[in-house]
């Protein structure tokens, strides 16, 4: 895919054109989790441009990534990811937009051997006049028989210019498979903002708690170190998002 | 310590208070009983600050000061405690980190000194223990998972880690039973102070039976239409709020 993308192409329809030629053409990175193997790691991601990875897990390895895309005027993460035989995909991402800034996830998750499991957690706050987007392909292939693939999207727009795009697909030719896919894009929970406010909670310290709250579930089961350390950098970089 | 005159207030262009006038000072307990839809829940959203809730009408005077210009955060800090009848689920933040949160920025915006990791938890710990909630629960999510019960204890919980001077208490007896119910007066009952006052607003006259007010009034279509002592619970309980009124 040498050509720059259009906005016919769905894979870029909500994307920053005008960003994207700057960075074209964008180098495959490849990952190899090899069989067997568990391997993790954390993308932070903060200066403008474009990532695009592929990873391949061997039979019965293991990878967990975990992304925190923020402060970018532009930015795309796209993950091509191959499961093999009882291979496993933990994915938790943070796409925090703010300003004009636009942020994209393009996750294409492929189970080719049977009995892989994948899960993505996928958590975005958008404000200002920022977009941010998910776009999440399951692929289940006709020997990925016993699949459990899982990806859960959910949005929270801080005001009224911000932008969300979810856009979960599935494609399945086994037919012994659970995929599971959930997306949501609402606002912060008033009800519990007024909640934290009538206890003496500042609003802008309430809305912090809530969305650092919300977040979090893109952290789940990482060490309490590592969450700590990602709580605090999620914590400054929320303080300037409305 | 609470002067409510001729206060209006409005939700959506619809008038709900039309003129309540209430003082209620220190060291006192007061109640206000009343019908559905006389405006009990939104007399305690408009002094809590709700969004929503318009004054277009009337005065609130709290320890001296215009309540009705302060932020809901502000009134807290004050000192004003609003007991909800349904306390909201937060997940992802824990019981106590709220609370700290909360009694923190109370505590900076008085200009006193923050509680420190282990004065509040030795705060939270003799209050969780005071009102029965296992401590366990303090380290979860606020009030996520919580039956009815454990929700109002949690509140109380709140109410005596933030140790307001007024708590307006809004049907903290709905949804308990008899042990729970004695559990939460006896925490509403420990507030009572020469510096302090309690408005609970309730259905019934079961709660009171447990937490003597000094004053019973009965609120009817956004107004204060009778007042009386202790015993006009049990007379509204027997007649009924049409007869009171009329």
């Amino acid at each position: 895919m040498s050509a720059l993308p259009t906005r016919k192409n769905e894979a870029w329809r909500y994307s920053d054109l005008a960003a994207v030629a700057r960075h074209w053409p964008v180098a495959v990175e490849p990952v190899v989790v090899p069989a067997g193997e568990t391997h993790s790691d954390i993308i932070r991601a903060s200066e403008e441009g474009i990532r695009h990875l592929a990873i391949s897990i061997g039979a019965g390895g293991a990878y967990r990534l975990t992304i925190l895309d923020s402060g970018r005027a532009y930015g795309r993460i796209a993950l091509d990811v191959t499961l093999h035989d009882g291979a496993d995909f933990q994915l938790g991402a943070i796409l925090i937009g703010k300003g004009a800034q636009t942020i994209e996830l393009v996750t294409t998750v492929r189970h080719v051997g049977p009995n892989s499991t994948s899960r993505q957690i996928v958590r975005a706050v958008a404000g200002g006049t920022a977009t941010t987007s998910y776009l999440g392909q399951v692929a289940v292939a006709r020997e990925g028989q016993k699949t459990d693939a899982s990806q859960s999207f959910k949005a929270i727009l801080l005001n009224r210019g911000a932008t969300a795009n979810a856009k979960p697909e599935l494609e399945i030719f086994a037919d012994d498979v659970k995929c599971a896919h959930g997306a949501a894009i609402g606002e912060i929970d008033n009800n519990a903002l007024f909640y934290m406010t009538s206890r003496g909670v500042p609003p802008a310290q309430a809305r912090a708690l809530l969305t650092r709250a919300f977040l979090s579930d893109a952290l789940e089961g990482l060490d309490e170190a590592t969450t700590e350390a990602l709580d605090a950098e999620i914590t400054s970089l929320l303080e300037t998002a409305a | 310590m609470l002067v409510i005159d001729n206060l209006t207030a409005e939700i959506d262009g619809k008038t709900i208070l039309k003129g309540l006038t209430l003082t209620v000072n220190a060291g006192e307990v007061h109640a206000i009983m009343g019908p559905n839809g006389a405006g009990k829940s939104t007399l305690s959203y408009v002094l809590a600050g709700r969004t929503g809730y318009e004054v277009t009408g009337g005065s609130v005077t709290f320890r001296g000061e215009d309540l009705l210009a302060k932020a809901p955060h502000e009134r807290a800090a004050a000192g004003l405690f609003l007991g909800l009848q349904y306390p909201v689920e937060i997940p992802g933040v824990s019981n106590l980190l709220f609370l700290r949160t909360a009694l923190n920025a109370q505590r900076t915006l008085r200009g006193e000194p923050e509680a420190s990791g282990a004065e509040f938890m030795k705060l939270a710990k003799a209050a969780a223990e005071k009102l029965g909630l296992p401590f366990d629960m303090m380290k979860r999510a606020v009030n996520q998972g919580f039956s009815g019960g454990e929700k109002k204890r949690n509140e109380m919980v709140q109410m005596h880690i933030l140790q307001p001077f007024m708590a307006v208490l809004d049907e903290t007896d709905s949804g308990l039973d008899i042990d729970a119910l004695r559990v939460v007066s006896d925490g509403i009952n420990s507030m009572r102070g020469a510096d302090r006052a309690t408005l609970l607003i309730t259905h019934y006259q079961r709660l009171l039976d447990y937490v003597v007010p000094d004053h019973i009034h009965v609120l009817m279509d956004g107004r204060i239409v009778h007042s009386g002592g202790a015993e006009l619970a049990h007379k509204l309980e027997a007649e009924g709020y049409s007869a009171i009124a009329a």
